[in-house]
């Protein structure tokens, strides 16, 4: 008997994509940022979530995805990373999905670059494909270039 | 076996690792001074009061060897033995081995299986060598009783009655007789119960911003009242419970001379170890963060920076080397010097060092200040000592004191003389937790400021801004009292635009802030107020940013970036060697003149006169609205601090007598809405405003260049600032004008 695992879905440019449900904290609607100058173009910025300030990660810049047009306000992701708290920004919520364990491919070799770290495979769902994220992958962010520079 | 009521047993840990600190404090200082019986039944009845706990919950092993111990202290004690240098030692390694055995409790709940036997021997043959046969054990139950041990280190004694003052019980100087009166004033408390409270209250501080924002938007007068009664009792609870962390640096010090005792005799070098502030308080997450550093630098300091007795009395030195410990305030932080008198640091050694580590170019060396190559030992990867020792010299140590004390907001600086010794200076903030900061706005976003680097606010109107900031080749400065401050557009040192994209062409509002002892001035938009603000992390995605030493969730619920003042100027490239140099010189040289000079606040006076009054004169400046003038009898007055400001205006009061009239208006016509520029001055035990045209600047000038006065009411005219200015003569403007006193002080009194 295959194990069932459990996916908290959501959808970036029509694409599904899941990160482990426990992985999830909670999922909020927007919530306004504050950005911050000098970081890595993935952060979008700090949000106070009830007292608590967390780092907002753009998930489309993570994942090399065109950038969100219009005037929909993205949702928020909160996951649990190295034990602190961080807020993927996504586009629009899905459900909650439960595979089997036997339905995931790992990436097919024609995915390239960087987002290959961060995709770990898909679940073959019936009519579509569920894209797994890494979570601590995801909400690693190359360090910016200041950081780079003070280095050298 | 042991006791299984956790609860004794982790009580009897605590107090036994206090007794052991203690013991270390005390053996050492009795080493100094072998004949002190009273610190010698201090160490005695310690000692007893260890071996009698475990003995109670049955720790075996533990009170075979705190026993060991106790016989050999009784000979010592009853004179039979005197205490040497080895005897020390031993006694040293069996508070160590005590320890191992606590740890090993505290850890599997057993005492382990420790070799203890070497050390019980050596106990033993010390006790035969020194005494006679007749003494194998001095009854020690009599001569002590069970000493309470009451001071702590965790937990703080709080004293009853109001206000609540709550002080560490740990003195190091406290001796142990004294101990054992306080245990119902004290009160073990869990780290984390505190961490707690601090998180609780950061909370509340932040939910009592938003309610005073909210109440000031509301006229509801109980409203204001409730929020402002929360407001002084959030405030004195944030102070209580900032200082239940508070704890001495003396608590960290304490261990310092068993260590530098074990580290000089490990090198064969004498050193005497002086302490001093040691009583200066530290939140305790400051102070676990620097415990290790300092220990590194007490090491480093007796290892590297103290020679050996022969090499210093060539020198013309004693033959123990001093090492000196000093903590004291300074502007909201706190300084801890670590001063030897040792040879000092090499700076062709080090230098040459660095380049056969690759740290850094031959050409590079060459241009290196005094300062910056001492600096260079913090560098990772670097280590001067000719041999590696265990107790440094593996390039590992100054890098890690470095980042560790960066990591908390700190500074690390190196200071040396050849020849003469070195000190290591750090500076780290009192508080990590809740800090005053003046909230300003950027390209549409708030950033909080640190206040303790705040120096003054200049504020330019947009006419004066396209003269007044000039460009030394391109770089921004602004002539502040006759000195170039360097200046950075914050909006380009973070790389911001503006969300509207507008450009601002308003006022320019310049923030004097202080990096490292260096004065700059950061452009901001707007300055918006200051504000308490509690102080959060970054996350580790932001955490590499310089700029920023965190961020905070401001009145309104949103969130805003704390800058960090140092980064801020490293980044403008603000910090230099270059420059510092420049600005010793430059604060030598005012020092020198400042005997000459005086200051003198410039105005613009009636028809855009260039106007002066020495600074001394003048109590406030203050901004009153015109429509708050009121009039009083002849007179023009203004509420002013609870008082009846009467107000002269300096254009009336410099015309020509025979001219004079009674105004019927202050001001001119059409200027109702203005707010007047008002100097406050004191006048015969009240004081008086005199209204001017605009505020300019204060300087400070000598102002050579005389001419007598032309009118009445002028001191004379001088060139301030290559401008003929007219030097105001207050007392005799006022005397004019006729302003009422009070012939009897005592209505003066009872009016104010």
């Amino acid at each position: 008997m295959a194990q069932k695992l459990q996916f908290c879905t959501f959808y970036l440019d029509g694409l599904l994509f899941g990160v482990k449900l426990t992985d999830v904290q909670e999922v909020i609607r927007f919530l306004e940022v504050t950005r911050v100058p000098l970081s890595s173009g993935v952060v979008s910025g700090l949000i106070n979530l009830r007292g608590q300030i967390v780092t907002a990660i753009d998930l489309r810049k993570r994942l090399d995805i065109a950038p969100r047009l219009g005037e929909a306000s993205p949702m928020n992701v909160v996951v649990r990373s190295e034990n602190c708290a961080v807020s993927l920004l996504v586009d629009q919520i899905g459900d909650v999905v439960e595979v089997e364990e036997d339905s995931f491919e790992p990436p097919p070799e024609t995915l390239r670059g960087m987002v290959r770290t961060v995709i770990l495979g898909v679940h073959k769902l019936d009519d579509r494909l569920l894209h797994v994220l890494d979570t601590e992958k995801a909400c690693q962010v190359a360090e910016t270039s200041e950081v780079a520079a003070i280095q050298a | 076996m042991p006791a299984n009521d956790s609860d004794i047993v982790s009580e009897f840990l605590a107090e036994s690792y206090e007794n052991l600190d203690r013991l270390d404090r005390e053996l050492v200082s009795l080493e100094k001074d072998p004949q002190n019986r009273d610190a010698l039944a201090g160490v005695f009845r310690t000692i007893h009061t260890i071996k009698g706990t475990c003995g109670f919950l049955g720790f075996g092993k533990l009170e075979k060897v705190a026993h060991a111990g106790e016989n050999l202290l009784s000979l010592l004690r009853d004179g039979r033995l005197i205490l040497t240098p080895e005897i020390t030692t031993v006694l040293l390694g069996m508070v160590d081995a005590i320890r191992q055995i606590l740890a090993e409790i505290k850890t599997t709940g057993l005492e382990g299986n420790a070799d203890c036997s070497g050390l019980l021997e050596r106990l033993k043959l010390l006790q035969s060598s020194g005494a006679k046969p007749d003494a194998p054990s001095a009854s020690p139950s009599a001569a002590s009783p069970p000493a309470v041990a009451s001071s702590s280190i965790e937990a703080k004694e709080v004293v009853k009655g109001p206000p609540a003052v709550v002080q560490p019980a740990a003195k190091a100087e406290a001796p142990p007789v004294a101990a054992g009166t306080a245990s119902s004033e004290t009160i073990r408390v869990g780290v984390n119960l505190l961490d707690n409270l601090m998180t609780l209250v950061g909370e509340l501080v932040l939910a009592r911003n938003q309610l005073l924002q909210y109440s000031n938007l509301v006229e509801n007068a109980s409203l204001q009242a409730v929020s402002q009664r929360l407001n002084l009792i959030a405030t004195e609870l944030q102070g209580d419970v900032m200082k239940t962390r508070m704890q001495p640096i003396g608590n960290i010090w304490n261990q310092f001379p068993r260590t530098v005792r074990d580290v000089a005799l490990g090198c064969g070098k004498e050193v005497a170890i002086e302490m001093e502030g040691k009583e200066t308080e530290l939140d305790k997450t400051i102070i676990e963060a620097i415990k290790d550093p300092l220990t590194h630098l007490v090491r480093n300091a007796v290892d590297h920076g103290i020679e050996l007795p022969e090499v210093r009395v060539k020198a013309g030195k004693g033959r123990a080397g001093r090492l000196l410990l000093r903590a004291f305030h300074q502007g909201g932080q706190v300084n801890i010097e670590i001063s030897d008198d040792g040879s000092g640091l090499n700076r062709e050694r080090i230098k040459k060092k660095a380049l056969e580590r690759g740290l850094l170019s031959a050409d590079q060396a060459a241009r290196l200040a005094d300062r910056e190559t001492y600096n260079l030992i913090f560098l990772p990867g670097f280590s001067t000592a000719e041999k590696v020792t265990n107790v440094s010299g593996r390039g590992v140590g100054m890098d890690v004191v470095k980042t560790n004390v960066e990591k908390i907001g700190g500074t690390v600086d190196v200071q040396s003389t050849p020849g003469q010794g070195s000190t290591v200076r750090v500076k780290i903030p009192l508080t990590l937790a809740i800090i005053p900061a003046l909230v300003v706005t950027c390209a549409g976003d708030r950033y909080a400021i640190p206040q303790v680097s705040l120096l003054e606010l200049v504020r330019l109107e947009a006419e004066q801004a396209k003269t007044k900031i000039e460009l030394v080749h391109g770089a921004p400065v602004y002539r502040l009292r006759e000195r170039l401050l360097p200046l950075a557009y914050l909006r380009h040192e973070l790389d911001v635009k503006p969300k509207d994209g507008t450009e601002a062409a308003g006022p320019i509002n310049i923030v004097v802030l202080q990096a490292d002892g260096r004065p700059f001035g950061l452009i901001v938009d707007t300055i918006n107020d200051t504000e308490e603000i509690v102080v959060k992390p970054l996350s580790k995605q932001i955490k590499g940013i310089k700029t920023f030493a965190g961020a905070s969730i401001m009145g309104d619920g949103s969130v805003a970036l704390i800058l960090d003042v140092l980064g801020v100027a490293q980044r403008a490239n603000i910090i230099g060697e270059t420059h510092d140099r420049e600005l010793e010189e430059v604060v030598a040289e005012t020092g020198a003149q400042k005997s000459q000079k005086s200051s003198f606040l410039l105005f613009t006076g009636p028809d855009e006169a260039h106007m002066a009054v020495p600074l001394d004169t003048l109590a406030r400046l203050e901004e009153i609205p015109a429509s708050q003038v009121e009039r009083s009898g002849t007179r023009w007055v203004a509420q002013y601090r609870g008082q009846i400001l009467p107000l002269v205006n300096l254009a009336f009061a410099l015309e020509e007598r025979r001219s004079r009239r009674r105004h019927k208006k202050f001001f001119a016509a059409g200027a109702e809405n203005a707010r007047l520029q008002v100097l406050v001055c004191n006048y015969k035990g009240q004081r008086v405003g005199v209204t001017v045209e605009q505020i300019v600047d204060i300087i400070e000038d000598g102002a050579e260049v005389r001419y007598p006065a032309s009118r009445a009411g002028v001191l004379y005219s001088a060139v301030v600032q290559g401008q003929v200015t007219e030097l105001i003569d207050i007392p005799a403007i006022l005397e004019a004008s006729g302003i009422e006193t009070f012939q009897d002080e005592s209505a003066a009194e009872v009016i104010q």
